[in-house]
Order: C-alpha cells, then structure tokens, then sequence
C-alpha cells in the first residue's frame, strides 16, 4: 500500500504515457493487494461503558461481537478491526468523539449508540461527513425523521412505534381515560405522542400528562395526583433506575390495585429483578419479548449465554442485527462501504432474520417490525400476542 | 387541588425534605466546619445504599438478619471509610484552595464509581425493606402511604433533633463550634483539632451512608445515583447558609415543598424552581438564611 502511494505521488512529474502505465500497475498493485490480504475493516464503537447505561452499552457489544463470531471473524470478505470509544452517554461530548473515531481513527463506519441525545449529535456528523453510521438502539424519531440519511440506519425502534402501538392496544382493552407521565425529554415525549396517536385514534382519551424533569426520580407527587384523578389507565414512559423506582412507588401507593400501568417495554426491560413483585403484571409493548418461542431465537440465546455467562436482552439483540445489517450490505458490495446505493439497495430489499422475528428496513431506514404485547410473569416479560403486525414508522420529516 | 390531595401532597413535601435533610446536613457540617468543598459527598451517599444492598445478606447469614444490624454496621464501615479518607487525603486539603479540593473529590466520585462498577456491576438493584415495615396506610379509596416512607421521616427527625443536641449541648458541639470558627485558636486551648476534624469528618460521611441505607428501599440502588443527589444537597447548603444545620433543615423543607408543589402546578418550569428559589434567597440573603455553627 506504502509503495502505491509513493509511485502516485512520483507520477506528477512524469509525462503522460507513462503516467498511463503507472495507473494501470498501480491499480493492479492495489488490487493485488486487496485480493491478498484486504484491509481490515475499520469499525468505531461508540457505546456507554460508564455511566447509568452502561450494562445497556455491553449487551449491544457482546451482541454485535457475537454475530461477528458466528461469520468466523469476517464481514463482508474483510477481517474486521474494532475501534472503541465510551460515550459516556454524554451529549456534549458526542460531537468529539465521533470525529475522534472518523478522522483520528480513520475508522469505516461507526455504530451507536443508546443515548438519543448522543445518537442525534452522531447522526448530524454521520450525515455531513458521508459516514456510514448504525444505531443500535437510541429511539430519537428524528434520527429517521428529520434527520434521515442515505447512510444512517437503526436496527432498533423509533420511541413512537412502542407507543403507538400500547395506545390501540389500551383501546382495544376498553380503557377510555388516560393519564400519562414521563421524564420531560424527547424520548418520553416522543413516546407519550406515538402513545396518544393510537389511542386517540381507537376513541380513547389521554386526560392528563404528567410530566418530571430529568432525571428527578421523586414521583410522589405525580401519584398523588394519579390517585385523584382516578384514570381508566396510566401510560408511562421511564427506563433503568427511574422506571424501577417508578414501578415500585406506583405499587407502594396502591395504585396497582385499581388503576393498570401500560408503558412501552423499557419500563419493565433489564430492571425486572430491582422491581420484584411490584411489576407483576404490568403491561407493556415492544419488538423483543421472553418465550417467542421462534428457533432462531433459542438458538441466539443458547449462543448468547454460553459466550457471555448471562442472558440475552433487547440490547444484545439490537447489536446482533446491528452487525447483521452491516454484513447484508457488505455482502452485496464485497466489502466496501464505499458503494452506498448497492449497499442501500441490498439492506432495503433483505428480509433480516433477527431473533426478534424478521424485519425489513424502512425507506427511511427504520425497522418495519412486529410490535408485541407483553405481560410480566415471574422475572420475565412474557409474549402476549402480536400488539401490531409489521408497523412503520411514519417517517414524519424525512425526504428520503 | 382539594383538601385532602393538598394535605397528601405536604405530607410528600415534608417527607422528600428530610430526605434531603439527611444527606445535606453531612455536607453541611463538612463544607461549613472544615472548609471543604466535597464534591465526593453523593459517593457516600451511594456507597451506604449499596452497603444496604450488598451487607443486608452478609449480616443475614453472620448473624441471622435484621434491618437494624444492618443499619448498624453499615455506619461503623461508613465511619471507618470516613476516618481513614480524612487521614489519607482530606487532611491534606484543609490549607490548600477550594480548586485543589474540587479536583480531588471529584478524582474519588470516578474513583468510587468505578469500585463500584467492578464489585457490584452496572445494574439497578432492589432493596427489600424490612417486613415489619412493609404495611401502609390507606389515605383515600385507591392510594395507600407505605409505612417504611413514615419510617424514613422518623428516623430523620430524630437525627436531626440529636445533631441539634450535640451541637449546642455537648462539648463536642462546642469544640466543634470553635473549630470552625477560628482553627488556631482552638488549637492553642489544648483541643486536638486534627483528631476532632476526622471524627466530624467520619460523622459527616456515616451520616450521608445512613441516609443511602435508610433510602436504599425506597429509591433502589443504581450507578450514579449519587450525582443526582449532590447537586441538591448544595442548594441545600447554599439556601440554609454553609455550616448551619437548622438552615439545612429549614432549607430541605423548602425545597421539598417547592419541588413537589412545583411539579403539579408547574409542571413546564418544575425543572427550574429549584434554582429560582436559591436566586431568590440569595439576593435576599448573600449568605443563606443561618449562620454557621446554629
């Protein structure tokens, strides 16, 4: 490769047939090379390892790691190279970082990450440097909203497709009156909208919504007021440490008794254990749950516990498909990132065989999945039924 | 709002209030009484919600269980950690500018996060509260109040009541006073300032580990739990005059109303009241509303 660059460098001074000759040994050279040993393909992880999401950072890596393994160790043809970053889940930070990885590291693409607002700062680099950029979780609609781009892609959900998906089903569930609460930031809000939409839709009617600053997790008060306005329902947006003390607090107060809590997934995922009984029987919708029962499935979380020792969760399997995608697009392009519409056109056209159930990818590049509806049993969210079968996004703002 | 919500709703603001009385006052008493500014005060705060959760099955085995065991020897660990930190770093800090302090404690914020993240990992975990604490109490027809909530209030009046006693009626409370006043002098009348420093500095943290144990049923115990907790803790401080216990306690109160009224009648600007009210106080009051050793 040195030499290569040496010899074009060289051919400004050379006059014209030579310079012909040059190009072609060149290129010969460079192919040659490439079909010997092709150079590793560079990829930037972008993951929480510190912080309040990093157990949500690990599962995605150990997911996106165990796919890699399964291709012995190769993508697309290529060996690959990981070049890791913590993110902190820190939104000021997100900006640097990235460029660190695209013009220190020089890395090919770049997968991340969980916090939205570290994920947005992504997507606007991604989307100015041309970089191809994998979102293996954070749910900002805006990232295949306004903000869609040839090269960006999620293998997770928009926050509006749990939403709105819970809010026909809590139709559907005869429920009328709803209240609604949620940090006040962009992912509850998103989610609380998708929420609306369905429901309001079916007929339902969210009376009220509550709303605490992030990430304040003191929800008596809000309960207080739960409690006197005595809702068919309540709909709740929380995840990690807020969701578990939420959950708890809410069956402290008694409020489980009279009043169901429906949330999207996040509410009851990873945090089980902390909630103990207090999430007994909650409700709640998302793309993955316990016991599909599909073979693909069983076979990703025997892989999954014998690898890593612990069980699988919707994060790993965000990462699984994570580098799944990207081996569906490379595969097409025989490993060069640099072809995007081959690379675009094979991932639009795949169906991806995800433990979730398959899914294809939006024109937006969004997941077009089964949102299921799921129910807590014991230490799992137990599948339910299917909630909605095969649900877009709507894409609002996206030009793509 | 009727009357009933109203008065569910003080009993919140009362409860969330001495919460934060609990944690602020170690703060308090460290900050005002030693010059410290202890960025690492919430690590203590954490560093007792995990004892709760990492010793409540230590204890059970060693010595057949209890919550109050618990308690117990989680605050001798916590005061032990707190005397041997005043010894290996804190000590250092007295003379050195508030710059120098701020870089240190928060060097041991990443430091215990990290301990943290590789002895107990990265999850949330639940803590069970005792079960003779477990009942509730109904308030109106569809919401109960838990008794372990009235039991947090409880013990935090009764800490705060024997803080009051200690300070004002003991010698302790007087050298402290003292200490706090002018350093030398003290020291010139025979008191060994050195020793009392990392007994009040022990106190400081035992106290903060308490009220991450006493909390840890309530609030669950998870990573950076302790960040979130600091940053009101100061406004506590600021708002109640450094080094002054009553005005911590005054000032949690305050606070405790305002968040929890603020959020249900304001719920766009509840994120903000917070800090407006500490404005507020200090245009009014540079210093806060008590001054130190009261």
């Amino acid at each position: 490769m040195y030499s290569a660059v040496y010899l074009n460098i060289k051919v400004k001074k050379m006059n014209l047939s030579k310079k012909k000759i040059l190009v072609a040994l060149t290129s010969l050279y460079v192919g040659l090379a490439s079909a010997q040993d092709a150079p590793k393909l560079k990829i930037g992880l972008m993951l929480p390892s510190s912080g309040t999401f990093a157990s949500l950072g690990n599962a995605i890596e150990n997911g996106f790691n165990l796919y890699v393994k399964e291709q012995g160790g190769k993508i697309g043809g290529r060996e690959i190279e990981i070049v890791k970053v913590d993110d902190e889940s820190e939104p000021s930070k997100a900006t640097d970082n990235i460029n660190k990885l695209i013009k220190r590291d020089k890395v090919d693409l770049v997968v991340g990450s969980v916090h939205s607002g570290v994920a947005m700062a992504m997507a606007k680099v991604a989307k100015d440097s041309g970089t191809l950029l994998i979102v293996p979780n954070a749910g900002a609609d805006a990232i295949t909203g306004p903000m869609c781009a040839k090269n960006i892609y999620r293998t997770s959900f928009s926050n509006w497709q749990p939403g709105y998906a819970m809010g026909e089903q809590a139709a559907k569930n005869g429920i009328k009156k709803v209240i609604t609460v949620t940090w006040k930031y962009a992912a509850g809000e998103e989610s609380v909208k998708g929420f609306k939409e369905g429901f309001e839709k079916n007929g339902g009617n969210v009376s009220k919504e509550l709303t605490v600053p992030f990430p304040n997790v003191e929800f008596q008060s809000l309960l207080t007021e739960i409690a006197a306005a005595k809702p068919d329902a309540v709909y709740a947006f929380f995840a990690g440490a807020g969701a578990v003390k939420f959950v708890k607090d809410y069956a402290a107060a008694g409020l489980n008794r009279s009043i169901p809590l429906y949330g999207p997934g996040f509410l009851t995922d990873g945090t089980l254990e902390a909630q103990g009984a207090a999430a007994n029987g909650i409700l709640t919708t998302l793309h993955y749950a316990d016991g599909l029962n599909n073979k693909r499935d069983s076979a990703f979380r025997l892989a999954y516990v014998k690898a890593y020792k612990m069980q699988p969760d919707v994060y790993a399997v965000q990462g699984y498909d994570a580098a799944q995608l990207l081996a569906i697009g490379l595969n097409a392009t025989k490993g060069d990132v640099s072809k995007k519409a081959e690379f675009e056109d094979a991932i639009l056209k795949a169906k991806i065989d995800s433990p979730r159930g398959t899914f294809t990818i939006s024109k937006s590049h969004n997941p077009i999945q089964d949102i299921y509806l799921r129910e807590v049993v014991g230490k799992e969210n137990k599948f339910k039924s299917v909630a909605s079968k095969s649900l877009a996004d709507p894409a609002r703002g996206c030009n793509l | 709002m009727d009357y009933s919500t109203f008065m569910i709703q003080s009993l919140n603001a009362i409860q969330y209030g001495l919460l934060l009385f609990l944690v602020a006052s170690g703060l308090s008493l460290i900050f005002g009484i030693m010059g410290v500014i202890n960025l690492a005060h919430g690590s203590f705060y954490m560093i007792g919600a995990y004892l709760a959760f990492g010793l409540a099955p230590i204890v059970n085995d060693t010595f057949g269980g209890g919550f109050i065991s618990t308690l117990v020897f989680g605050v001798i660990t916590s005061a032990v950690l707190g005397y041997l930190l005043e010894w290996a770093f804190f000590s250092y800090l007295y003379t050195r500018d508030h710059l120098q302090q701020v870089l240190m404690t928060y060097g041991l914020i990443l430091v215990f996060e990290e301990c943290r993240s590789l002895l107990v990992g990265d999850d949330v975990h639940g803590v069970k509260p005792p079960t003779w604490l477990e009942g509730s109490i109904p308030l109106t027809d569809v919401m109960v109040y838990p008794t372990y909530r009235l039991f947090i209030s409880a013990m935090c009046i009764a800490l705060a009541i024997g803080m009051y006693l200690v300070f004002t009626k003991t010698k302790l409370g007087m050298m402290i006073r003292a200490g706090s006043v002018n350093r030398e002098m003290t020291q010139a009348l025979g008191i060994n300032i050195k020793f009392l420093y990392r007994v009040v500095f022990a106190a400081g943290v035992a106290i903060a580990a308490f009220a991450g144990m006493v909390a840890a049923p309530v609030s669950s115990v998870y990573p950076g739990m302790g960040q979130g907790i600091l940053i009101i803790c100061f406004v506590v401080v600021v708002i109640g005059g450094i080094g002054s216990i009553k005005g911590a306690l005054v000032a949690s109160l305050l606070i405790g109303f305002v968040d929890t009224f603020g959020k249900v009648v304001l719920p766009q600007a509840a994120g903000v009241l917070v800090y407006v009210l500490m404005a507020t106080i200090l245009l009014w009051k540079p210093n806060g509303l008590f001054k130190a050793g009261t």
